[in-house]
């Protein structure tokens, strides 16, 4: 009896977590639309894209949905320090939620 | 810990915050080095030098109610505060301040678009609603009216009007202080103004008449420290039926003075509302040795023989023009006649013909090969622009950014001539570098009776070379203003010395504005040194 509703407490629980992820993925994918798309989706000169294309010279998808590789830390830090000429993002515009639930949505 | 505001002691400060906090909330009050930094302009000519601008804190209000808070507690204080809207102003300041140490006052969280009406087509927003949020507003609603947004969406109508910034669309609109229609206005003693029929209690025309009774004053709120702007009203445009664009091309050197006068009688008499576009395929350096060789000399006939004979024009411009179709058909025809008439051996190209609203991949085949310009044509906010700057084929070792140095010059050809040869000198003389042709840089004609030249400084964050770079800068305001012109803009490291160009009556202008400001915020509170305009207790003697 005990065991069982451990049981159910713990599937209940993942459930919930399960919910959770996908809910930031969700934010995560709703954060990248509408403060990284403009540079880094695949339309008509993007400059992110273009640029990735040039460094990485096909070595890695020049799109960063596709890329395998970015680790939450790498995707936080760069989003706060910026990089050449991508400006880094205040809280008002990404708070510390949002960075996380972006940097998770683009991690492996 | 970041830096303290000069002259205020940790007591007095760490008060101040703390007030702060209670106002906003602890959330919204950012202190931490890591947090404050963030504040930093990523584009500044001064990054890592010992004179770069940086903020002490940051706030972040909600409500004009928070605003006025802030504003009480930073005169109890005497804390300096410095509002940004969307703190985009990338090539202009970022989001850091012109006084270092001041407060920056974040307006980002209040970000309601307040009212769309489509039948007057205006609307009413809060500082931080971008040209993104505001185009998405528009959409949502369904309604058709086109916003004009400059090259980068994400800044915001009230931030870019606020500095006089520019758009892409038709004809006043481009002007985005010129197409607003009311402001309001938290004043530095706290107390909230409207402008325009705004003054009236329960105004039922805020957005739609620009003056009032009495002196028109919303001007003197834009580059100033004279108050923290709340609401913004806006003129949008009805969407258009139909667009065009078609291409002059001319081939001699002096052509280029007809060119822009039949350019400027179209635009003045709005047969084509469009912002037209110069260019010069003949000065484009391109793969034949023998062009590349004439470029390097001063032999123009023979330049422009070798054009001729290559068929590769001086001068282009391109014409757009927005409205029926039948309608800009006739106006095209028009304009074609008067560059025919005017300029002998000009030839035609017709372009683009689209009809709105454009499909999304109507848009991005516009885009596809525009840099500057291109969707934002159509009001749609986009941040390809970034490219001019970014890793490309043709950059690809970019720096950290740019500013600009823009003079405004007269809209005619003798004046693009001139300033291109006094400009050409300068930059050699300042040892900047420049394509073999010179600098030219054919001017921007945003605005509708003059032209703006935008010449670009690289961000090396070489603190060395960027020193070098703002020594050159202030020599060309200078430059520029021994031949009549001034910036109509610039980065908080030059603020004083465009102010001080703007000399005549003894620098009456400057002590004009010193003396209101004095009037209205005695304690110095409001963005210290903005557009070179200090309050009394930080002016030298
Ligand atoms: C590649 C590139 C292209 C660009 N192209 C254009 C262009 O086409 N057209 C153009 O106009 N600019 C252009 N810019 C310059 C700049 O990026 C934009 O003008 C941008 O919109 C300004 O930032 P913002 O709207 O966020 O304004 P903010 O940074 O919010 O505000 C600008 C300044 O106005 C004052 N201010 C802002 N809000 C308030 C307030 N509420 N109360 C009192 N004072 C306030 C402050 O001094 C502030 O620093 C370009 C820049 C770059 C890098
Ligand atoms: C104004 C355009 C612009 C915007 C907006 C932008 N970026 Fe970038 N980003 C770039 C450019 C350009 C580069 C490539 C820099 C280079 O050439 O080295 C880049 C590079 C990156 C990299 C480095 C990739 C690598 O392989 O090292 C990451 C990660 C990144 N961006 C994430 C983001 C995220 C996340 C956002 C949204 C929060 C964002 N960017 C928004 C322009 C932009």
């Amino acid at each position: 009896m005990v065991h069982r509703i451990a049981g159910i407490l713990v599937s209940l629980s993942l459930f919930v977590m399960g919910q959770a992820l996908a809910q930031d993925v969700e934010r995560g994918r709703e954060v990248f639309q509408y403060w990284c798309a403009p540079c880094h989706d695949d339309g008509a000169a993007r400059p992110g894209t273009v640029a990735l294309q040039i460094l990485y010279n096909g070595e890695k998808p020049a799109l960063l949905e596709e890329r395998t590789d970015l680790l939450p830390e790498y995707t936080k830090t760069i989003v706060r320090t910026g990089i050449s000429i991508m400006p880094f993002y205040r809280k008002t515009e990404i708070s510390d939620a949002d960075l996380d639930a972006l940097a998770a949505y683009l991690a492996p | 810990m970041p830096i303290l505001p000069p002259g205020i002691n940790e007591t007095d400060f760490s008060a101040a915050l703390g007030q702060f906090a209670e106002t906003v909330g602890t959330n919204w009050v950012f202190t931490s080095d890591e947090d404050v930094a963030l504040y930093r302009d990523a584009y500044s000519p001064f990054w890592g030098s010992d004179e770069e601008k940086l903020a002490s804190a940051a706030v972040a209000p909600e409500s004009v109610e928070e605003v006025q808070q802030i504003v009480r507690i930073a005169n109890r204080y005497r804390i300096p505060l410095y509002p940004i809207s969307t703190g985009k102003n990338y090539g202009y300041g970022g989001s850091a301040p012109v006084h270092s140490g001041s407060v920056v006052v974040d307006l980002k969280r209040m970000n309601r678009v307040l009212e769309i009406d489509e039948r007057n087509a205006t609307c009413l927003v809060e500082p931080g609603v971008s040209y993104f949020d505001l185009y998405n507003a528009i959409q949502e609603k369904g309604a058709k009216l086109w916003i004009d947004c400059p090259d980068p969406g994400w800044g915001s109508p009230i931030g870019n009007a606020l500095d006089h910034g520019l758009g892409y669309t038709i004809g006043h609109f481009r002007d985005h202080f010129g197409s607003h229609c009311g402001m309001e206005v938290v004043l530095p003693n706290s107390e909230v103004l409207r402008t325009g029929p705004g003054g009236i209690p329960g105004s039922k025309t805020w957005q739609q008449y620009q003056y009032a009774f009495g002196p028109q004053l919303d001007g003197i709120f834009t580059q100033s420290n004279f108050g923290i702007v709340t609401k913004m009203g806006f003129w949008l445009a009805p969407e258009p039926e139909a667009f065009r664009e078609d291409t002059v091309a001319v081939y001699n050197h002096d052509d280029l003075i007809p060119l822009v006068d039949v350019t400027s009688y179209l635009t003045n008499s709005s047969i084509s509302n469009g912002l037209p576009g110069l260019g010069s395929p003949l000065l484009r350096a391109d793969s034949d040795p023998e062009h590349i060789a004439l470029l390097q000399t001063s032999d123009r006939p023979a330049l422009e023989r070798y054009g001729r004979e290559k068929n590769i024009p001086y001068w282009t411009c391109n014409i757009k023009t927005y409205g029926p179709k039948e309608v800009i058909n006739a106006q095209w025809a028009h304009a074609r006649e008067k560059f025919a008439s005017s300029i002998p051996g000009a030839t035609f190209t017709e372009g683009e013909k689209l009809e709105f609203p454009l499909t999304y991949e109507q848009g991005e085949e516009y885009q596809q090969g525009r840099i500057a310009g291109g969707r934002v044509d159509f009001g749609i906010p986009n941040l390809s622009i970034f490219q001019i700057i970014s890793r490309t084929p043709w950059n690809p070792d970019p720096k950290f950014g740019h500013y600009y140095f823009s003079p405004i010059i007269p809209k005619t050809g003798e004046a693009i001539f001139e300033a291109s040869k006094v400009f050409t000198e300068a930059y050699d003389q300042l040892g900047l570098s420049r394509p073999p042709q010179g600098i030219t840089s054919l001017p921007a004609l945003y605005y509708q009776r003059s032209a703006m030249l935008l010449m670009a400084l690289q961000v090396t964050r070489n603190v060395e070379v960027d020193r070098k770079n703002r020594t050159a800068f202030k020599e060309l305001i200078k430059i520029a203003a021994e031949h009549g012109w001034g910036e109509y803009r610039t980065p908080p490291a030059f603020q004083d010395d465009v102010m001080n160009a703007y000399s005549f009556g003894n620098n009456a202008l400057r002590r004009f504005n010193e003396t209101i400001k004095d009037a209205i915020d005695p304690n110095g509170i409001i963005s210290p040194g903005k557009s070179g305009i200090w309050p009394k207790n930080m002016r030298g003697a």
